[in-house]
Formats: C-alpha cells, sequence, structure tokens
C-alpha cells in the first residue's frame, strides 16, 4: 500500500444551519465556509480554532453526515474515489463504522451503560458481516496495542467499571476494530485530566500508526495536535485560517490569529514576597461527604491578603470539595476555618452577612451560575443591594462602575446572560463577585470552560483586578499553564491530601516528589516530539528502578 | 407567550373556543331578554324564536341558563386551580429549596393524600361540611394542589441544584428570595401549560361533583348540575342535557388545544428557560 494514496479530499464544503431564536424570524448561519482538504491514507491532519469554529462539524461530513439541523449545502466529499454526497442513503451506511469511525469526546455519554465493553466494541464488525470469534480476538488485540490492563478480561467489565481513560482508549479499539480507513477524533482527551491524557494520546498515535490508519484530529489544544498529528488545519468561523505542515504551524506560524493561539498562555506573574499576615487559614480540614467518603484530609493552608493560592491536581482530588468547604456549603467533619484572625462557623447557615460578603465565589460554567431570567444589571446589582443597602440612581452608578472595570460598559446593563459569550458571562460573573467587596475571592476552574485566547483575557483581568483591589484568589485548576499565569503560591493535591505546597518558584521547581513530577511532565508543550521525549524518560527512569 | 403568527392551527382554534366561550359567559347574559330563575315557557319547551334552544325542566329559557351555567363553571374552576397552584407551587418550592424534614413531612403528607381516590374522597368530605361554594373551591384546591406540589417540587429540584441558586445561597439569600426571584422565573413556562391543564380537569372535578348533588345548589346551577336536572328529558328525546355536556367537553378541549402547544415549547425543562 503506497502511502501517498489519496484516502479523503473535500472540496469547497460549506455547512448551514438554521437557528430559531425565540421571538425572532429563523435565522441562517454559515457554519463552514469554503474549506477545503485533503487526506492521504495513513496521515493525521489536526484540524483546531475554538469553539464556533466549525472543526466538529466538518469532522462529521468526512463521513456524509450533519448534526443537528446542519446541512451541507455545498462542495464535494471525496472518499477513495467515490463522492458520498451524490450516494444512496444505505451506501453511506455501509461507509459509516466500515470505512470512516468517530470518536467522541465523552466517552462515557457515548457508551451505552447497560451493555458490556466487549459487546459494544465488536458490534460494527459483527454488522459488517465478521465472525464473532475473529472479531473479539480482534478486540483483545487492540485493547493490547492501546494498552489497557488486563486485556483478555476488560471487556467483560460495563462502562461504569472502568475510568475515563480506558473508556476513551476502549472507545478508540470500537472505532478501529472494522479495520476503517479513516478515523475522526472529535476533542478525544479534551474531558481527561492531563496526566490520563498523556497516556491516553500516546496508545492512540501508537494503535493508528500499527493499523496504519488516517486521521482528522479535532482539538482546540494546539500543543496536543501538535504531538500526533502530519499536518495542521487552523479554523476560524467557519472559516480555513492557515493550513500547513505541524512544523511550520507550530514553529513559523504565518497568521497572526496562529500566531497569538501558538503564544497563548504565556503570561507570567511575579511571584509576590511572603509576609503579610494570612487572610485565611484553612487548618487541618477534614471532610467527608454523607456516605461517609472521605474526600479530604488534614488539609492545612494559608492565603495572604492580594496574594493568590492555587489549588491545583486532577479530578477526585478533592480541590472542589476544599473550596465548599471554605464557603460552608459543605461543612468540615474536623479542623478550623480561620478568615483575618476569626474562626468562621462551619456551615453556611451560621455565618453572618459580612462574613459571607468578604468570600466570594466565581463558578467554573458561567452559563448556570447566572439566572437566565436576570438582566445583567440585576444580576449586578443584587450584592449592591443586599450588602450595602443601595438603591436606585446610586445602585446604578455603581453597577456602571462596575461594568467599565470588567471592560464591558453601560451598553451591557440590559441584556440577558443568553445574548452574552462565554467571556463577556465570566466577566459578569466577575463584576457580580466584585461587588460585595470581598477579600477573598475563590475561583473554581473559572477559566476551564473558555477558549484559550477567551481565557487569557479573563486572567488578565483578574490580574488586573487583583492590582487595583487588593483582593486575594483561592484559584482552583487544573490547568498548570493557568497556574503558572496567576500564582504567587501553589498547593497540589492529590486523593484527598496535600503532596506538595509553597511559593510558585519552591513548587515548580526540582526536586519533585513523585506525583508532582508526573503532574508537570504530563502537561503537553507546544513542541514537536515532545510526547516522545517524556515518554522514554518515563521508560528509562521505570528502567532504572 | 401568546403570539398570533407563531400559533399552531389548534392552538389557534384552542385560543378562539376559549375567546368565545369567556365572550359567551360574561357578555351573553347582557343580551338575553331573560334572567336565569324566570319561567318562561313549559317544560322542556321545544326550541323556538322565543327560545334558542328550548326550555329546561321548569320552563326556563336553556339558553341563558347555559351562559350563568358557563360562568359559574370557569369562575369555580378558575378560583379553585389558582388557589391549588399558590398553595402547590409555594409548598413543593419551599420543599424543594429547604429539603430535610419540612420536606419529608410535606411529601409524606401529600403522598398520603393522593393515596385515597380524589372524588371518593371530596364525596365524604362534603358530605360533612356544609354545602357552600367556598367550601366547594376549597376542598377541590386542596386535593388538586397535590398534583400541582408534586410537578413543582420536581421542576424546583431541577433548578434548585444549578449554581445560581447556590451563588445566591452564598450571598446568603433567605428562602423567600430563592424561591420568588430564582426559581419561579425559571419554572414558569411548564407551570403555566400545567395550570390550563389542571383548570380543565378541575372544571370536570366541579361539574361531577354538581352532578352527583354535592356541587351548586339549586336555583343557582353550574354546566354539571344543569346536566342534573335536566338528565330525564333524555328518555323522552329531549335533547336539553346535552347542551351543558357539550359546553362542558368544548371548554375542556379548547383549553387543552391550548395548553398542547405551551407545553410542546416547554417540554423540555431545559428549553423552557433559554
Amino acid at each position: 500500500m503506497s502511502d501517498n494514496e489519496l484516502l479523503l479530499k473535500i472540496d469547497n464544503l460549506r455547512v448551514e444551519a438554521t437557528t430559531y431564536p425565540p421571538g425572532e424570524p429563523p435565522k441562517e448561519l454559515v457554519i463552514v465556509d469554503d474549506v477545503s482538504l485533503t487526506l492521504n491514507k495513513g496521515k493525521v491532519l489536526g484540524l483546531i480554532g475554538e469553539s464556533g469554529a466549525g472543526k466538529s462539524t466538518i469532522g462529521l461530513t468526512a463521513m456524509a453526515y450533519g448534526r443537528g439541523g446542519c446541512r451541507i449545502t455545498g462542495g464535494q466529499i471525496w472518499l477513495k474515489g467515490r463522492e458520498l454526497l451524490s450516494m444512496s442513503h444505505g451506501g453511506i451506511r455501509g461507509v459509516r463504522g466500515a470505512e470512516v469511525a468517530y470518536v467522541a469526546q465523552s466517552a462515557a455519554a457515548a457508551f451505552n451503560p447497560s451493555h458490556r465493553l466487549l459487546a459494544q466494541v465488536i458490534e460494527t464488525s459483527l454488522k459488517r458481516g465478521m465472525p464473532r470469534r475473529q472479531a473479539e480476538a480482534r478486540a483483545i488485540e487492540l485493547f493490547r496495542k492501546l494498552k489497557l490492563p488486563n486485556p483478555e478480561t476488560i471487556g467483560e467489565r460495563y462502562p461504569h467499571q472502568v475510568s475515563g481513560g480506558q473508556l476513551q482508549r476502549a472507545m478508540t479499539a470500537m472505532a478501529l476494530c472494522p479495520k476503517p480507513d479513516l478515523i475522526v477524533f472529535d476533542e478525544p482527551t479534551t474531558a481527561l485530566d492531563v496526566t490520563t491524557q498523556i497516556e491516553v494520546l500516546a496508545a492512540i498515535k501508537d494503535a493508528i500508526r500499527d493499523e496504519n490508519t488516517a486521521a482528522l484530529y479535532i482539538t482546540h489544544d494546539l500543543a496536543v495536535v501538535a504531538q500526533i498529528s502530519d499536518e495542521i488545519m487552523v479554523l476560524r468561523h467557519g472559516k480555513l485560517v492557515e493550513h500547513g505542515t505541524t512544523d511550520q504551524i507550530i514553529n513559523r506560524p504565518r497568521e497572526d490569529y496562529t500566531q497569538r493561539l501558538v503564544s497563548v498562555r504565556k503570561i507570567q506573574k511575579v511571584e509576590a514576597a511572603e509576609g503579610a499576615k494570612p487572610i485565611l487559614e484553612v487548618r487541618n480540614i477534614t471532610a467527608a461527604y454523607a456516605n461517609g467518603l472521605t474526600v479530604l484530609k488534614e488539609v492545612s493552608l494559608a492565603v495572604a491578603p492580594g496574594h493568590t493560592l492555587a489549588i491545583v491536581g486532577e479530578s477526585g482530588s478533592g480541590k472542589s470539595t476544599l473550596a465548599r468547604v471554605v464557603t460552608g456549603l459543605l461543612p468540615p467533619s474536623d479542623g478550623e476555618i480561620v478568615f483575618e484572625g476569626k474562626t468562621l462557623p462551619r456551615a453556611l447557615k451560621d455565618r453572618s452577612k459580612e462574613q459571607l460578603r468578604i468570600l466570594q465565589m466565581i463558578y467554573q460554567m458561567p452559563d448556570t451560575a447566572m439566572n437566565p431570567r436576570q438582566t445583567v444589571e440585576s444580576i449586578i446589582a443584587r450584592p449592591l443591594q443586599f450588602y450595602f443597602g443601595m438603591h436606585g440612581a446610586e445602585r446604578k452608578r455603581r453597577t456602571v462602575e462596575l461594568l467599565d472595570q470588567i471592560e464591558m460598559g453601560a451598553k451591557f446593563l440590559d441584556r440577558y446572560p443568553a445574548e452574552l459569550s462565554g467571556g463577556q458571562k465570566q466577566r459578569v460573573c466577575i463584576a457580580r463577585a466584585l461587588a460585595a467587596q470581598p477579600k477573598l475571592v475563590i475561583c473554581d476552574e473559572v477559566t476551564s470552560a473558555l477558549d484559550p485566547l477567551v481565557a487569557d483575557e479573563i486572567l488578565k483581568l483578574l490580574l488586573r483586578l487583583q492590582a487595583e483591589t487588593h483582593v486575594a484568589y483561592l484559584f482552583i485548576t487544573h490547568d498548570l499553564a493557568t497556574v503558572r499565569a496567576i500564582a504567587d503560591s501553589i498547593a497540589v493535591m492529590f486523593k484527598g491530601e496535600l503532596v506538595r505546597y509553597g511559593g510558585k518558584t519552591k513548587v515548580l521547581s526540582p526536586p519533585f516528589d513523585d506525583y508532582t513530577d508526573l503532574l508537570l511532565s504530563s502537561v503537553p508543550e507546544m513542541q514537536l516530539g515532545w510526547l516522545e521525549q517524556v515518554l522514554s524518560k518515563r521508560r528509562m527512569a521505570a528502567a532504572g528502578n | 407567550m401568546f403570539k398570533w403568527s407563531n400559533m399552531s392551527w389548534s392552538a389557534r382554534v384552542g385560543f378562539c373556543g376559549l375567546i368565545f366561550f369567556v365572550l359567551f359567559a360574561y357578555v351573553g347574559p347582557f343580551l338575553s331578554p331573560y334572567t336565569a330563575e324566570e319561567v318562561v315557557g313549559d317544560t322542556w319547551e321545544t326550541p323556538s324564536s322565543k327560545m334558542l334552544i328550548g326550555a329546561d325542566s321548569l320552563g326556563r329559557d336553556l339558553l341563558t341558563r347555559l351562559m350563568y351555567g358557563t360562568r359559574f363553571t370557569i369562575q369555580l374552576a378558575g378560583a379553585a386551580t389558582l388557589i391549588s397552584f399558590t398553595l402547590g407551587v409555594m409548598l413543593g418550592f419551599t420543599a424543594a429549596v429547604v429539603r430535610g424534614w419540612p420536606d419529608q413531612i410535606l411529601s409524606r403528607s401529600v403522598d398520603l393524600l393522593m393515596s385515597i381516590p380524589t372524588l371518593i374522597f371530596a364525596l365524604v368530605v362534603l358530605s360533612v361540611l356544609p354545602r357552600d361554594t367556598i367550601v366547594l373551591v376549597l376542598v377541590t384546591a386542596v386535593l388538586d394542589s397535590t398534583r400541582v406540589f408534586r410537578l413543582s417540587r420536581a421542576v424546583a429540584l431541577d433548578i434548585a441544584v444549578q449554581d445560581f441558586v447556590e451563588a445566591a445561597r452564598l450571598r446568603g439569600e433567605g428562602t423567600r428570595w430563592i424561591v420568588l426571584r430564582e426559581i419561579l422565573p425559571n419554572a414558569l413556562s411548564p407551570l403555566v401549560a400545567e395550570f390550563g391543564l389542571r383548570f380543565a380537569f378541575a372544571m370536570l372535578f366541579l361539574s361531577s361533583l354538581s352532578f352527583l348533588g354535592l356541587g351548586i345548589q339549586p336555583p343557582d346551577a353550574d354546566l354539571g348540575r344543569m346536566i342534573k336536572d335536566n338528565k330525564e328529558g333524555i328518555v323522552y328525546g329531549i335533547a336539553a342535557a346535552l347542551y351543558p355536556g357539550a359546553t362542558i367537553a368544548l371548554l375542556a378541549l379548547s383549553v387543552n388545544l391550548l395548553v398542547d402547544s405551551i407545553l410542546k415549547r416547554t417540554s423540555s425543562l431545559k428549553g423552557g428557560r433559554g
């Protein structure tokens, strides 16, 4: 088989959709506008862009599929010399699964929870006439190739009995099982922790190389796609921005937008000196949920006024639980929370209005953190009225002032959250927290639901506001790039315990403990061959032991 | 919410039907030459230009009686539904926001009330209490509010776990604010749909009670009472009982058609918010 054989060719693709905004006539939207691409056998093409760039839509058109009301209104899609759009319904069904397969972002949502993994992995192969015994043998071989533990027996488990990373690999096995020529990966590692992401990434890379399968790899993370793809296409608002080899895009980006994507997360806060008396002290906190599961064990931390303490850890490390304990939503079973030298009551309902005011919170999902039936004005004005008894013109003046502070302005007063972009929503949430004039703001993964460029803007805003108002942040995140950008001190958490804690430079410089080392080395870096370097280093270290 | 151009044809039919019956009940009596109690002809007199759909069992004009009957039915069912909603929604939302033992007490009492067949329960209660319109409406409302409680508690539970409600709690807002300002506006569309549905049920329920003689007492009559008064005529081939029967059916149908279109748009609880 020649490697230069053309597999997929998309010409001048145009995809449109109709939206139905309530109370308005239907609107036509162009999702993908005049995009062409070619993909040779065994090659990997990365599609990258922020949300709404049309990258998933393009991925799905490779299977001649339009999601939720999307219509392919122009262009041609050639797969192995056949034009898919002119094929019959039955013909396209023969292509899907067998020649082109799809790996979704959330494997947990894509697997049927009431069937065993093996049955779901070999389903397509059986439909395509492969004998059951052979299909099962192939599935087990793929499980081994994807480095799943106990490849012979893992197929007997149900989806909830394996971890998220294992499930994502099982899904890749499902896609590979009928030996497709092309796999569309739609953000396969986005929902995973960094330490898991690197394993899945390595497994996917090896498997598609072994099977000589071509892939469209869709992601918003340039550093991830740089590890796996031969070529990269940068998309924005449904249009092609730049197309080039991975090396060219990463090292010599031509377009301004690509340059910004490559240089994202280069903010660095200079670590502030220690010294001032801590504003918040968490002393020996132990907390458990009602089912008896202990999620925090003897955690002690302190935040100085005007400083930022970043709490880092993967999902399940207890970092969000710590935020719930500090706010009083989950009273700890043991330990003390001390604010400015005074012990705070453990439960929310026992705290005074003043104690609530000085401690505000910003959420991960700005969409759900604001009441969709309230205008921006009433959202920001409520804390002003509630804590300071402001009314009428005075309240309005202060609301506009806050809107100016978050760089939005008075024209947003009458807007509803649904009329704002993701970044603007998060800004309004920040303004709502600031309205209370807090001394400490808990930021729970505030940038992880945002596109990288927008996230950068939010981080810059938070830093500026800190400089202006001298507010302290308790910054919870799984993203180490964010930590570098914003933290003064860092606490690394693992399984409910503090594994490393101190000033930023101290925590981020060797010697590392095992977990911090793993965490730090797992963060994808924007350079070619990073994945191989890390893996070979780890293999050497393992051999050394 | 009600915009003619956005309505499906079935919703338009329902809407027109509802408008027609309201006008019939509230404007009609002014146009009628008779009063409801006035005897103007023979027993079950046949329709003529004097009495368009004939007379009832006592010789009163049936069309005029029908107008007043429709008015009674709409008013009583409306009042009962309004009270049951105020009661059910407030208690349901409070149970969902407060949780813990108040929720347990409320939910179990509602279970208890729902475990007894509604009509039989109403018959027993009404045979003991004085036969009074207010009592009738209150009994209907309380029995109906159990269903409203269930629905509003379920809707509110779904909303109460959202971050913006948690944000309000962290701010220190009381239960009153959370229920009225944070949850109610977001639960409005499923509740409006349910309101129409419960109104139709209340109408049927009150009519059944009146038909059994426990509802409206003579000389007043709602639609159910009118069927009871005229039902003997059917044996003699007289259609007098069919008019109030048809009115009940058409009124219930109109309300349901209208409600269906609201439900269709809000069948997903999340879709109703946007």
